[in-house]
């Protein structure tokens, strides 16, 4: 009994653990708030921050909007329905997470731009000169578009985890009850989904706060930028470190909102074995309707980005391709792996140590170590050299005095790579889990602990299983972010090992997008991968537990 | 026992991970670890020739070289780094100002590099020259409306004018020699003047700079020079094509004018190397006839070092006046320069 109890201790401890040794490189740059800045900093304010706040704010407000309605409808589309292809529409809108926004930038801003080959191909045809309206791809409405496209995934597959693991029972219930397919989805599905739905869109708000790559190409002034100005144009490290702690700020906020308004709701669903709903079928033009709606997603945000860039590469194409690509490749994988292994174990113990103990100071710990998501990832690289390299200094001459020369431990290994990118995406497990915890209701748990089973066996026996779509889930999301992780990657990595994300930039850096483009189309292969097993995964995982494996026979009404 | 397996489970992933801490052997007489800001794949030539002949083995990290000075300064007094090369005069000044670049006393390199092309006290050394110039759409512009710098602020290219963002070290770099030359007051009214002339917003890079003279969307526009000889020499018909449209002027080469804008690729030996003998000798291999010929065919920049032979004489005028600033000096007004185009709404 001595033993249970110490455990119980243990897991809040070691997520809090977890937590905090994570949130170091955000500690480390929040910090700088109370050390002065630099003249030019307060010119830097004046004159061009409140137009940086401004699109900011849009730039959020149209990536919401656009993910929440793309990403929520197809979900509930391929989830409720049947119509010709939906079981490859559900794999194929998962597509685009496995392309980097920035490379869809690059593609859609080459295909519209003036001098590009669908306004020359207009010109040419209609004889048109200067001043034709044509919307300018370079904007905010472009950057809109192309995020759009790029992040909703998150959301579907958030979405639809939420909906798969809702009992459609309440479904079943509302149409008996007398709702339509509209207000079952309005008034039933959406509200029962709101963990991973929101859990999705606050993904999606990090990402694009976080988004350096494609608003730098289209010109955007965002905060992410007006960092980046700050720091490297007009030498300030503290000015760009006090606007991402306003950036921070502003995350903390609209998190806190929406878990007030979630207020003491909860959303567990019933003990039992979940069953599946059985998706009404669709026929007609509503079918073929349904069956456009989930293919137009992946054709903009991964079909014509993957040809154009396909075609790229097979027009130009990187004059190194051959083994040095394999080498890319497989440091590329081997590092997201590691991560994402590595995100999910991390991320279940701050989230079982959050339900064991939902202390104020682990709540906040989880938040903070959250944060990282929604800071471009320089300023994380940054915070995690500041405090790796006074270990490492500390340690070496310590080292050195007992006569030793070992000169650095950590800085410039992949060590500290991995530790980079899990200051940066554990929130993306960490969400992803959360939300596959909270479906589980505390009933199971208490039986299992009056079965005489530790915290430790609970969370393999009996959430690990409940919640494997969440796991892999979260594992998917950190290995397709590290996968295509750059700043971090860029200044991080040990000498003489690139990835492939850090050629498209060594090329694309240089203007070289056509070499670029093979490289591009290499991240886009190895993240294919992962994402289809999820799909397979989470499929498996629905097909699983509608068998009765609980021993408990399961009528079917509806049949 | 699920505990044990958890525990198991934590213990693998913490094994692999201390497995994957793979060191670069530093500290060792042999070797010399660039932090490069340059990314040309044609440089690895030179990297294999230098350790051809002195058996001095190179290692590698690329990245942007503002980050690559933060990691140095973090990484403090045990650095592996021992060399820094940047492609342009601003971020050397910037790292020189950080402590980051010692001295460098070296007779051959003095004798190679003129004199405007590196810091005064030897901190720091350009290898490369990179001329930003006037390109313009030979249909619509002759040659002779073509002067200077601060003429193209003339009314004649309202809605004509073509560059990229002020956020970019180039154009910082130019608009700190107007700064040196004119003064703030000047530089100033000469911004405001060619916001009034953009063709569009800034947007994008040098390349699409061209790409849009060929497409008609302006007339004039500034790029550095070898982005033209890029396209001029690329095996991609599309690219040949529109460099057979674009023409390349090099102002302010009038008797009494200073000469074109000379912007640099260079580097520094970092204060803390440990190898600074191989440092320095891998300083002095990239003035080298070898280095400076596989800069100048590689990536079509003009070679630091006067004698070698120079591919890029057929499109340089024998007698190209070259502005003789010294890259210290308007690297220093990079920062305000930045301010005032900013404030003059060159986004």
């Amino acid at each position: 009994m001595r033993v249970r109890r110490a455990w119980l201790g243990l897991f809040p401890a070691a997520g809090l653990f977890v937590a905090a040794a994570l949130s170091l490189p955000i500690l480390t740059v929040a910090s700088s708030v109370f050390s002065p800045t630099e003249g030019t900093w307060a010119e830097f304010v004046r004159l061009v921050l409140p137009r940086y706040v401004r699109n900011t704010l849009w730039l959020l407000l149209g990536v919401g909007a656009g993910t929440l309605l793309v990403g929520v409808g197809t979900a509930w589309l391929v989830t409720a329905y049947r119509f010709p292809g939906r079981r490859a529409c559900q794999a194929l809108l998962l597509l685009p997470m496995a392309v980097p926004a920035y490379l869809v930038a690059y593609t859609y801003a080459d295909l519209l731009q003036y001098s590009g080959p669908v306004q020359s191909a207009l010109r040419a045809w209609w004889g048109w000169s200067r001043g034709y309206p044509f919307p300018e791809i370079r904007s905010l409405g472009g950057a809109v578009f192309v995020l759009t496209f790029v992040l909703y995934p998150y959301v579907y597959l958030l979405t639809r985890a939420a909906l798969l693991e809702q009992s459609p029972v309440v479904w079943e219930v509302s149409r008996t009850l007398g709702y339509g397919p509209w207000a079952t989805f309005l008034r039933v599905g959406l509200p029962v989904a709101r963990p991973g739905i929101a859990a999705g869109l606050s993904l999606v708000g990090m990402e694009v706060l976080a988004d350096f790559g494609t608003v730098k190409y289209f010109e955007l002034d965002t905060f992410a930028t007006g960092i980046y100005l700050v720091w490297f144009s007009f030498g300030s490290v503290t000015g760009a470190a006090k606007l991402a702690v306003w950036l921070m700020g502003f995350v903390l906020a609209v998190v806190a909102a929406e878990r007030l308004s979630r207020g003491r709701r909860r959303y567990h669903r019933p003990p039992g074995a979940p069953r599946e709903a059985r998706p009404r079928a669709l026929e007609g033009p509503g079918a073929w309707l349904a069956a456009g709606a989930c293919l137009l997603p992946p054709a903009t945000g991964f079909g014509i980005p993957g040809l154009y860039l396909g075609w790229m590469a097979w027009v130009g194409g990187d004059p190194l391709w051959g083994p040095t690509f394999v080498r890319l490749a497989a440091n590329t994988f081997t590092l997201s792996a590691t991560a994402a292994v590595a995100a999910v174990l991390l991320s279940a113990l701050v989230a079982y140590g959050l339900r064991l103990a939902p202390t104020p100071l682990m709540r906040l710990a989880a938040r903070v170590v959250s944060l990282g998501y929604a800071v471009p990832g320089v300023v994380v690289a940054v915070g995690v050299l500041v405090p790796f390299g006074w270990l490492d200094n500390v340690v070496s001459a310590y080292l050195r005095r007992s006569g030793l020369s070992t000169g650095l431990l950590f800085m410039g290994t992949t060590f500290t790579l991995v530790y980079a990118y899990l200051a940066r995406f554990l929130a993306a497990a960490l969400s992803a889990v959360e939300a596959g915890l909270s479906r589980i209701g505390p009933t199971l748990e208490g039986a299992a602990r009056t079965l005489g089973h530790g915290p430790a066996s609970v969370l393999v026996r009996v959430h690990a299983p409940l919640m494997r779509g969440s796991v892999f889930t979260a594992a998917l999301l950190v290995f397709v972010d590290a996968l295509k992780e750059l700043p971090a990657t860029l200044v991080l990595r040990p000498l003489n090992f690139d990835t492939l994300a850090v050629r498209v930039y060594q090329l694309a850096s240089d203007e070289r997008l056509m070499e670029a483009s093979t490289a591009g189309l290499s991240i886009v292969l190895v993240g294919l991968l992962p994402v289809l097993l999820l799909d397979r995964a989470v499929h498996r995982s629905r097909a699983e537990a509608v068998r009765p494996s609980s021993g408990r026979p399961i009528g079917r009404a509806s049949d | 026992m699920p505990a044990r397996r958890l525990l198991l489970c934590f213990a693998a992933v913490a094994l692999s991970l201390v497995a994957t801490l793979h060191h670069p052997a530093s500290g060792q007489a042999r070797e010399v670890n660039l932090y490069n800001g340059r990314h040309y794949d044609t440089d690895e030539a030179i990297y294999q020739e230098f350790t051809r002949r002195t058996g001095i083995r190179v290692n590698l990290i690329q990245g942007d070289a503002d980050q690559l000075i933060e990691r140095i300064r973090a990484e403090g007094a045990n650095s592996p780094a021992d060399v820094l090369i940047t492609v342009d005069a601003g971020r050397l000044y910037r790292a020189q100002q950080q402590g980051i670049c010692q001295r460098v006393d070296s007779p051959l390199l003095t004798s190679r590099i003129p004199e405007h092309l590196r810091d005064p006290q030897g901190h720091w050394f350009g290898f490369t020259k990179r001329l930003r110039v006037i390109a313009y759409a030979r249909a619509r512009v002759s040659r002779s409306q073509l002067s200077t710098y601060e003429d193209l602020v003339n009314p004649r290219w309202k809605g004509k004018l073509l560059v990229r963002s002020s956020s970019h070290v180039y154009n910082q770099s130019l608009v700190g020699a107007l700064i040196a030359w004119h003064g703030e007051a000047f530089v100033a009214r000469w911004a405001r003047g060619v916001v009034a002339n953009f063709a569009r917003p800034p947007q994008g890079g040098d390349l699409d700079q061209l790409r849009a003279l060929a497409a008609g969307e302006g007339d004039v526009a500034l790029v550095n020079h070898y982005y033209y000889l890029r396209l001029l020499n690329s095996p991609n018909p599309a690219d040949r094509a529109v460099a057979q449209q674009v023409g390349l002027f090099f102002p302010n080469q009038g008797p009494e004018e200073r000469g074109v804008h000379v912007n640099l690729s260079g580097a520094c030996v970092v204060a803390t190397s440990r190898n600074r003998q191989a440092a320095v000798a891998f300083l002095e291999f990239l003035s080298s006839d070898f280095a400076q010929e596989v800069f100048a065919k590689g990536n079509f920049e003009f070679p630091a070092v006067r004698g070698v032979a120079n591919p890029m004489a057929a499109i340089a005028p024998a007698t190209l006046r070259e502005d003789t600033l010294n890259a210290a000096t308007y690297a220093a007004n990079g920062g305000r320069a930045l301010q005032l185009m900013v404030a003059a709404g060159w986004r």
